[in-house]
């Protein structure tokens, strides 16, 4: 047992015992216990958890499964006596007012396939659950149009359900919540079920997460990248173009250390011919997360700095000498693309999504 | 604390690094064990030696204390400050310098955790090892150095203080020295056979500089590694035995505990850990201690079924034993022990004492022993978990921490890493002559008593 696999985020960032897993857990004890009082600064602390379960996964003790919980729920306590921090209160607000973080109307929401022959969904085999950032944010568009645009080709019957759609609600329940999250799980899982839902991929692992382990049964789940490996595998996917480039993958916490989905990615990676795959030092179970969890990709209480997440491993990925730093979340899309330019690497390393490199192969543009 | 002397410490090592926020102040005022919270004023990170130094330069004209803090685990609150000022943490320096394969050492900043280390070397030079104490993975390992603390390997090697080439030290008016072969050459290979002046940083408990960096032995990793597990009823038996293994002096590791839960450990256990470099090695080294419990036999048995075979196994076989579990018997989160060390003769009435004293304090006995080099001498830790949510519990966990204590001065021993009233006990037994040899050395040193004042003060 030698932890080296300890990679907490924020401890990372911040260097304080307070900012350790124990240091939270300690804390969370000493305000439960009235020894010290809420702060902002205590809520800073708590806020800043991404959630990224790595503590959970290094920790020997036996109650390690409910380490994250233990924050999650000092977080609903906060909530309950009324002791939000500004920026999170903004967060819930916009959620539940607009179904989105980013106060854009509803009806904007399926505006990322416009040109493109998405359906809404109708009763299809799969529905696409785009999610707020891959809705709204302009990086994560760009990935949902490459999916959509794959899924196309591929032939699957798929739908959105565009200006329907509202927030998945993972990150409004781990900020603590519980009110609107469960609003949010009500009004998706009675729109699944009115709508006929089986069989959901989503874009966001964020989404994969809360559906998989928050929401009532009912529905078969997949994340976009086990369904491209299925469509390579299949041959309805061809990814014939060759790629010279060298590319490494960053697994994003909810879909490797929550869900232990590490292969379907890099399976899809392999398939690309003339693309090399090779591993940052920290990989899977071990990757360091991009700081965005929880609700950070908005909130961002780690402040920038070069010992943010995002920025120690996009340096991470640079030390590969890779040229593309491969996703598979919107989230950490836009976390890791604004770290490569932070670093200055914007003519080395280039952050592009799973399905973005597919397409490149198996959709590459007419000349 | 004034806001000015804050900005100015920011200035030093940037905003992020400095805290006198309420939640930082009440984690860096205690630590772990059972001893009261005192408090500090702020915690400052310094990120390199020259930070340390304007620190402690800073501090010396605002008469302010420092103390210096690696991860704050020894347990007897020996880097919670005395009379407030700055903690001083050291983990943002925690860069691993050098590791020199052929002369077998690593030269390291004060901040690499043990972890850290036994990572790098791993992945870097496999065929190398540090002794690991049985602590938790992110005690550093300087700061386990400068409290003369116990590895895995020290029963072999020696103490991991015994096991320093070299330092680099702040001084407490704010110079930097390197002491050991690095005063003289740009290799860090050899403590000797220059005057020792890392004895004036070693067991001082940071009264006397700030070390910021050092360099460890390292030695070779045995390809077979397996323990060697007995048992017997007789305290009596322990000092004999323990000659036993000292004269052949083949040891990795060895172990003898018992303790009160769960009901199995109810004896007395030895763990014998044996490597090798080689099969032949290795296989000779198991049957010469096997001929040892032989001899024996009707005292001791070999532990080769359970209950007891897989617990121990899985506590003891891995580097560093996996202690933290066994420290958490009493379900509280709350850890004490006090390490005596103690010559070979006085074990039987020690052990008897440490069951005696845990049940007169209504506590769960945990006693451990540890052999140190060449078996001249042991550490028994006497370990007192207590729930730490009751305050009645660590009440009675200092008071039999005490009551150990003394029973330790009075068996003739020395206690290890000693809390503020063993400090003083250890104090009034203590050589005149020698109380005030200290006392000259910390005054010479820091002339404004700004390192962590109040430990080791002489009246």
């Amino acid at each position: 047992m030698d932890y080296s696999e300890f990679n907490c985020p924020i401890y990372n960032r911040f260097r304080l015992k307070s900012c350790s897993p124990g240091g939270l857990l300690w804390l969370i004890q000493a305000w439960a216990d009235g020894e010290i009082d809420w702060s902002q600064s205590l809520a800073k602390i708590l806020y800043s958890c991404t959630s990224c379960n790595n503590c959970v996964q290094s920790c020997k003790f036996p109650f390690n499964k409910d380490v994250v919980n233990m924050i999650v729920a000092a977080r609903e306590e906060m909530v309950a006596d009324g002791l939000v921090m500004p920026k999170v209160a903004r967060f819930f607000g916009n959620v539940e007012a607009y179904g989105n973080p980013y106060r854009e109307l509803r009806e904007n929401r399926g505006r990322w396939a416009e040109g493109m022959s998405v359906e809404p969904y109708t009763g299809q085999e799969f529905l696409f659950y785009v999610g707020c950032v891959g809705s709204f944010d302009e990086r994560g568009q760009r990935a949902a149009q490459a999916l959509g645009e794959l899924l196309l080709t591929a032939g699957i019957s798929f739908g959105i359900l565009g200006s329907a759609e509202e927030c998945d609600g993972n990150e409004v329940r781990l900020l603590g919540e519980s009110r609107i999250f469960q609003m949010l799980r009500d009004n998706n899982s009675r729109l699944f079920q009115k709508a006929g839902v089986r069989k959901i991929i989503t874009l966001s692992p964020h989404s994969y997460n809360v559906f998989r382990n928050e929401y009532p049964a009912g529905f078969e789940l997949f994340h976009y990248t086990q369904i491209l490996r299925d469509l390579i595998e299949q041959g309805k996917l061809k990814p014939a173009s060759k790629l010279n480039t060298r590319v490494t993958y960053h697994d994003p916490c909810f879909l490797g250390r929550h869900a232990g989905e590490y292969e379907a990615p890099r399976g899809i990676l392999r398939a690309i011919p003339g693309l090399k795959l090779v591993e940052m030092e920290r990989n899977r179970e071990n990757a360091f997360c991009c700081g965005g969890g929880s609700g950070n990709f908005y909130t961002d209480f780690f402040g920038g700095g070069q010992d943010s997440p995002s920025r120690i491993r996009v340096r991470e990925a640079a030390k590969t000498g890779a040229d593309v730093l491969a996703v598979a979340c919107p989230g950490c899309a836009v976390m890791l693309g604004e770290a490569v330019k932070d670093e200055g690497l914007e003519e080395k390393l280039v952050v592009k999504d799973i399905a973005e490199i597919l397409k490149e192969s198996a959709l590459p543009p007419k000349i | 604390m004034k806001a000015d002397f804050l900005s100015q410490l920011a200035e030093i090592v940037g905003q992020d690094y400095v805290s006198d926020r309420p939640e930082e102040l009440y984690l860096y005022s205690r630590d772990p064990g059972a001893q009261k919270s005192r408090r500090a004023d702020c915690v400052v990170m310094p990120g390199t030696v020259a930070e340390v130094q304007q620190i402690v330069r800073l501090a010396n004209r605002e008469k302010v204390a420092i103390t210096p803090m690696g991860a704050g685990l020894t347990l007897s609150a020996l880097t919670v400050p005395l009379k407030g000022g700055i903690v001083l943490d050291m983990k943002r320096m925690d860069s691993i310098i050098e590791v020199n394969e052929a002369s077998r050492y690593a030269v390291i900043e004060a901040g690499v955790t043990q972890a850290a280390l036994r990572a790098y070397l791993e992945k870097n030079h496999p065929h190398l090892q540090h002794s690991t104490p049985e602590a938790p993975p992110t005690a550093t390992v300087v700061g386990n150095i400068l409290i003369h603390g116990h590895g895995h390997l020290t029963p072999r090697y020696g103490v991991n203080s015994q096991m320093v080439n070299g330092m680099e030290v702040v001084l407490p008016t704010g110079e930097v020295c390197q002491l050991g072969s690095g005063s003289v050459s740009p290799l860090w290979f050899s403590r000797d056979p220059l005057p020792d002046l890392m004895g004036l940083f070693l067991g001082w408990l940071g009264t006397t500089g700030i070390v910021t960096r050092l360099s460890i032995q390292l030695f070779p990793k045995p390809a077979f590694r397996d323990l060697l597990l007995f048992v017997s009823d007789s305290v009596e038996l322990i000092p004999e035995l323990i000659s036993e293994l000292g004269q052949i002096n083949l040891l990795e590791n060895c172990f003898i505990i018992t303790q009160e839960k769960p009901r199995w450990a109810q004896h007395i256990y030895y763990i014998i850990v044996v490597s090798g470099e080689s099969q032949e090695e290795f296989e000779v080294k198991k049957e010469l201690h096997n001929k040892i419990f032989q001899k024996y036999r009707d005292k001791v048995s070999p532990v080769d079924e359970e209950p007891a075979l897989t617990p121990l196994r899985e506590r003891f076989l891995g580097v560093p034993p996996f202690a933290a579990t066994a420290a958490d018997f009493r379900k509280g989160g709350g850890f004490e022990y006090t390490g005596a060390i103690l010559p070979i003769e006085v074990i039987p009435r020690a052990w008897r004492s440490g069951l005696e004293i845990a049940h007169k304090y209504d506590l769960l006995y945990q006693l451990g022993i540890q052999l140190l080099p060449g078996g001249h001498s042991v550490m028994l830790a006497y370990s007192y978990p207590f729930n730490r949510a009751v305050e009645e519990e660590a009440e009675r966990a200092r008071g039999a921490l005490d009551d150990t204590n003394r029973l330790t001065l009075d068996l003739g021993g020395v206690v290890w890493k000693p809390e503020l009233p063993a400090q003083k006990l250890i104090l009034e037994r203590m050589d005149a002559n020698t109380r005030q040899l200290m006392d000259r050395i910390k005054k010479t040193l820091d002339p404004n008593g700004i390192m962590n004042p109040g430990n080791w003060e002489v009246a």
